[in-house]
Formats: structure tokens, sequence, C-alpha cells
């Protein structure tokens, strides 16, 4: 290679035959805190459960046959399925996309607005998306159940203007952990969404007005595939923390309302704690969780072609 | 070409009185011009002139805030960018970097409510045409910049517009690629004999190319003609000055009279020349082009000054000179035409036909 390094060495020679060496950090890193993590819960979900939680060391599909499987009382009757759990995660994908969905809807118009403010201007806006987060989420979180409750600000509110007579029971329905959901992760995306908007060439919309294109025609064809990135990494920011969040569903749904994240959390806390089958369903959202990022890569990639 | 542009029949654009003011800035002041079809027409000026927003008049990107634009003789100013049947190149292309060439080029004309298939037809044309025929499948980010300023010229062409604009189209590029880009533009503009109008701060670009060119500062058109009008007859300081080379003097006018004048030259000489329209008897400015000025021994000639100083420039030698009465001066010799003077020398300044011109205010 011409032009080599200060040192006289071209960069090539210096990183050659070293790969490995100068990859070995990296490895160190994904394998302390992402693989050895995983392949612990993945060997735990296949283990005999404790009763005062932990796990004893004998191999059993146990855990899994809880999760799908109903065998009566006293396991004796002839297998069924079980929906109890089905119905846990179905909910939680519900809300999780109910939330990914409001939290775009909201979102793209935000982060629009920052990103064509002037340079200034940006910088307090997004200032002030990131305000509330300085505050633990789980004081956030009671707090919003404080907003909502009967003889909260919200009701009193509405009762004084007259609209409601009696107060609106929002406390413990999908709707206040919707509204949790919402609250918590709106700024994953709006983040995203502003940094690619922010990077967007406006002079493309100029191009393809130009271009006879209408507004909404722009839109559709220049400005949303051109920012779809950030858009992805929003949704999936928002869609993935959501499914396994249990701050919003224990702190303001009740036992209709009860998530992945809260029945997971249940297993490992407390005397009534069920480790394997804790660790069984974290396996199994972790598989629904790459099947979706998975199925999104499969079509970037037909797209990039 | 014939130096007086023959007169056009049609007018593709008329600029009639367009004023743009943003808040108490004014960038336009009642600029008018007409633009004729077929045209290779150049607005050239410094940074910060209106020619730039004059175009984005045209193209719809900027309301006028007085006065019409009509294309082909339909007043256009109500119309949005989207009806208006201009294109634009851009001066960082614009293209969509998540569409192939092709379907960029065939962009407009799907919108335009064409067929797919007569779309596809017609990009491949105008890729042909812009010599682009075997990149249509890849992306934009793909294409060196000089092959992407292409993909923009044949997306702004494929509809056929009435005009075309360009806004700088050929400052992103390096000077080798710009020079040949100049008269390959020039020969499709020939080719399609659609309208060019041309936006660019470099005077030579605008010499070479254009049938026309419009000399705009600050927000007011300066003069309007060919290149070569442009160039050995400028109206007033502001042309002279940006157009070429010249050198400005301050002298006394004695008489002016059917486009002629009559002037003292410091150091005493008297001198006729040309002189624009407007140009007044009392103190004026004279353009002297450097190229046209002739060196004698001292003594002789209508002025006399110092060499100060020489610059090489290849095919000619530059001359800084000093008057007596203590103005710079430059004079381009042509190398291997005699010996170059040596700083110190004292000179004598022959003024050839043709390179004095008194100048308007």
């Amino acid at each position: 290679m011409a032009g080599g390094a200060p040192g006289g060495a071209s960069k090539s020679e210096i990183y050659k035959g070293n790969g490995p060496k100068l990859l070995l950090p990296a490895w160190l890193f994904i394998g302390v805190f992402l693989v050895m993590p995983v392949a612990i819960m993945a060997i735990y979900s296949f283990l005999t459960k404790e009763f005062r939680g932990g796990v004893i060391w004998e191999f059993t599909l146990a855990a899994y046959d809880q999760f799908f499987l109903d065998r009566g009382l006293f396991g004796d009757e002839p297998p069924s399925i079980e929906w109890t759990y089905i119905g846990i995660f179905w909910r939680s994908i519900w809300q999780a996309g109910l939330a990914t969905v409001l939290c775009l809807l909201i979102g793209f118009p935000t982060a629009w607005f920052i990103a064509t403010r002037d340079v200034k201007a940006r910088s307090v806006w997004l200032f002030l998306i990131t305000v509330p987060y300085w505050v633990n989420l789980l004081i956030r979180t009671v707090s919003m159940k404080f907003l909502i409750r009967d003889t909260g600000p919200l009701n009193e509110f509405l009762l004084a203007l007259g609209v409601i007579d009696t107060p609106l029971a929002l406390v413990n329905t999908n709707f206040a952990v919707q509204l949790g959901l919402f609250y918590s992760y709106l700024p994953f995306m709006v983040l995203p969404i502003y940094a690619a908007v922010e990077r967007y060439d406006f002079s493309m919309s100029e191009a393809a007005a130009d271009l006879y294109a209408s507004s909404w025609a722009t839109l559709r064809l220049v400005i949303l595939p051109v920012v779809k990135p950030g858009i992805v990494a929003g949704c999936i920011l928002v869609f993935v923390p959501s499914l396994g969040a249990f701050l919003a569903p224990d702190l303001l749904g009740g036992a209709k309302t009860f998530m992945i994240g809260s029945l997971i959390e249940e297993q490992f806390k407390g005397a009534a704690g069920n480790w394997p089958f804790g660790a069984a369903a974290s396996m199994i959202l972790l598989t629904i969780v790459m099947g979706v990022l998975l199925v999104h890569a499969r079509a970037q990639t037909k797209g990039e072609r | 070409m014939a130096d007086n542009a023959a007169p056009l029949t049609a007018n593709a654009v008329e600029i009639d009185n367009v004023v743009k003011r943003y808040g108490f800035v004014t960038a336009l002041h009642g600029v008018s011009m007409q633009i004729g079809d077929g045209e290779f027409f150049t607005l050239l000026g410094p940074s910060g002139c209106g020619k730039t927003t004059l175009l984005r008049c045209i193209a719809g990107f900027e309301d006028v805030s007085e006065g019409a634009i009509r294309l082909h003789g339909q007043d256009i100013a109500p119309l949005p960018p989207h009806k208006r049947e201009v294109n634009t190149v851009f001066q960082q292309y614009a293209l969509f970097p998540h569409m192939t060439v092709s379907q960029n080029t065939s962009f407009g004309l799907l919108r335009l409510g064409w067929s797919a298939a007569d779309a596809e037809a017609r990009a491949k044309q105008v890729l042909d045409l812009v010599q682009l025929g075997q990149f249509a499948e890849r992306r934009p980010g793909q294409l060196s910049g000089g092959q992407q300023q292409r993909v923009a010229l044949a997306r702004a062409l494929a509809p056929r517009p009435k005009v075309l604009l360009l806004d700088e189209p050929l400052s992103a590029l390096d000077l080798k690629l710009r020079q040949a880009v100049r008269s390959e533009l020039k020969a499709i503009q020939r080719e399609t004999g659609i309208a060019f109008v041309f936006v660019t701060h470099d005077q030579e670009e605008a010499l070479t190319m254009s049938d026309r060119i419009a000399v705009m500062s600050a927000g007011h058109v300066q003069q309007i003609g060919t290149p070569r009008e442009i160039y050995e007859a400028p109206s007033n300081r502001f042309v002279a000055d940006f157009i070429g080379e010249t050198n400005l003097l301050d002298v006394t006018v004695s008489r002016v009279a059917d486009g002629a004048a009559e002037i003292l030259l410091p150091g005493g000489a008297r001198l006729s020349c040309p002189a624009a329209l407007g140009a007044r008897v009392g103190q004026g400015h004279l353009s002297l082009r450097p190229e046209r000025l002739g060196i004698t021994i001292s003594g002789q000639g209508q002025l006399q000054a110092t060499v100060e100083d020489h610059v090489y420039l290849g095919t000619d030698t530059q001359l800084h000179m000093r008057l007596g009465s203590g103005e710079a001066l430059v004079v381009r010799l042509q190398n291997g035409a005699g010996a170059i003077p040596e700083r110190g020398a004292r000179l004598g300044l022959e003024i050839e036909a043709g390179a004095a011109r008194l100048l308007s205010d």
C-alpha cells in the first residue's frame, strides 16, 4: 500500500497476521457479558427446580412442559395445550406492538420537528426530551399511577370540568399499562429517527417536488425510505424492552394485564420462585425476539439487492 | 456562433420585474430578463448576488414577492414546484440513494403518469445520451462524482422540461473533469434543444458555454449580453472587474458623445476610447485589459510606469507595475515574444485599440 503510517510500516503491515490477537478484547467482552449469561439461562432452563429457588443439577424438560402443556392439577391427566402462558406472551406481544406503533406515530413528527429546527434550538429540544430520564423509571412509573388514579389530578380535572360524573377507573387496565410503556420508551423512538432525519438532505425533497411528486408522494417515495433505518432502529428499541417490561405492568396493571416481564421476574424473586421455569420463559422470549430481528434482517438484505 | 445571437422568436422564460424579499432583506430588486427557447443562458455573479435565488424562484422553491415569471407565456408564479414544467440539476445532485440510476431517472416520468414500460424506455434513452447506459442498475453511492452529475442531468432531462435549471452543477467536480463536462453539457444542450438556465460564479464557465450571460450583483442585473459583449464591452465597473482581469483607472473625462469619450489619463496624455452607456463627463473609471497593453521604451506611449514584480504564468507573464501617479497596473505579456523587463525598469505603455473603455458607475 502506498502512503504508509508515520512509523514507516503501513497499516496493513501492522495488522497482518495479528487479527485474532487484536480482536481478543472484543471477543472477551462479548463472551463474558453476552454469551455466558445466555448460556447459563439456557442450561438452567433444562434443570430441575429446587423448592426455595435455585436449581438441582438434573436435566429435565419439565420447565418447557409446564409452559406449553396442561397435565391437570396433579399432573396425571392426558396432556392438553396450556393456554395461560401463551396467553400472557400473546398479550405482551400485542401490548409491545401497540406501544411501538404509538411511539412511532408520536415520535416521528416529534423527531421531524426537532431535526428541522436550527442547530441551537435542536440541542435544547433534545435536552428536554431526555430530562425525565434523569429520574428513575420506578419513580416515574409510580408518579404515573398517582397521576391517573381515581383521586389523581387527571380525574380531578375531568370531574371539575364536568366531562365525567364518576372517576375513570384507569389504574389496573390495559390502557394504564399501554400508557406506561409508551411513556417509558418514547425517547428510544425519537432519538434514532431524529438522527436519521438530521442527516436527511432536504434538497432531495426539493428534487422530488421538482420531478412532479406531490408532498404525499415525496414522503412515501423519498423521505420514508431514506430515513427507514432510523425508524426500524426506533421500533426495535421500543418493541424489545416493551416486550420484557415488568415495571409498568406491575405497577399500573393488575392480574388481567400480566406480561412476560412480570412472569419472569416472579420466578426469580422470592421463595415461590421457579428458576428453570423463569429461564425457559426467557429463552422462549429470546427466541421470539431473535426471530423478529432475523426476519427483519432478511427483508433488509433482500431490499438491498 | 454569431457574436450577436440571432433574435430568438419564442421566449422560454420571461422574468418580469421580479422582487424577492426575506423579511427586511431584499435578495432581488426588480429583475427582468427574457430567455429564448433553446438558449444556453447563464446567470453569473459572486455568491450572494441573487442568481441562485432567481433560479429557485423559477423552479418554485421560493415564492416571488413581486413581479411575474412566465413559462412559454403562462404565469407560473402561483404554481407549486411539482406543477411546473421545469426541472433542476442540483448543486449536490440530490440523487435518491435508495433507488437505482434507472429508477432515479424514471422518477419524474412515473409521477407524470407514464407507464412503467415507457418510463423505462425513456430512462434508457436519456442515460445513453449521458453515456451511463451500462450503469442503469447501480445505485448513486456506487458511482463517481462525475457519473452522479450525469445521473442528475439525465433525471432532469428525462421529462423533457420546457426549461432546464442548473445550479452550479460543475462546482463539485475537480478541474480536469469540469472542463470535459463543460463541452459535453453544451453538446447535450444543442442536441436536446431545451433552454438551459445555468447558474455559476465561474466567469470562464460562463464565457465558454453560454449563448447569453446575465451578470448579477447585489440583487440587480448588471448587464445581459453575449459572452463577447460582456467581455469586450462591459457596461459598468462591476462587470469589467468581475469578468476577466482588468485595470481600473480613475480618469478625467472631458467629452462623451456617440458612444465615444475624450479622456485625460494620469500623466497627462489624452485618449479617445469607446464609452459605456451612462458614462458622464467629469471623474470616471477607465477599464484597461492587461493583455492589450504593449510595452515600449520609456518616454513613448500614453502611460509611464515602473515594473515592481513579474509573475510567470506559463503562456504569459504578468507584470505588476506602478504609474507615476501611484496607481497599480497589471500588464500581460505573451512569453517567447521578447525579453521580460527587469524589476525597477521604467517603461512606456501603449494602449492598443480595444484595450480601453470608459465605464459607467
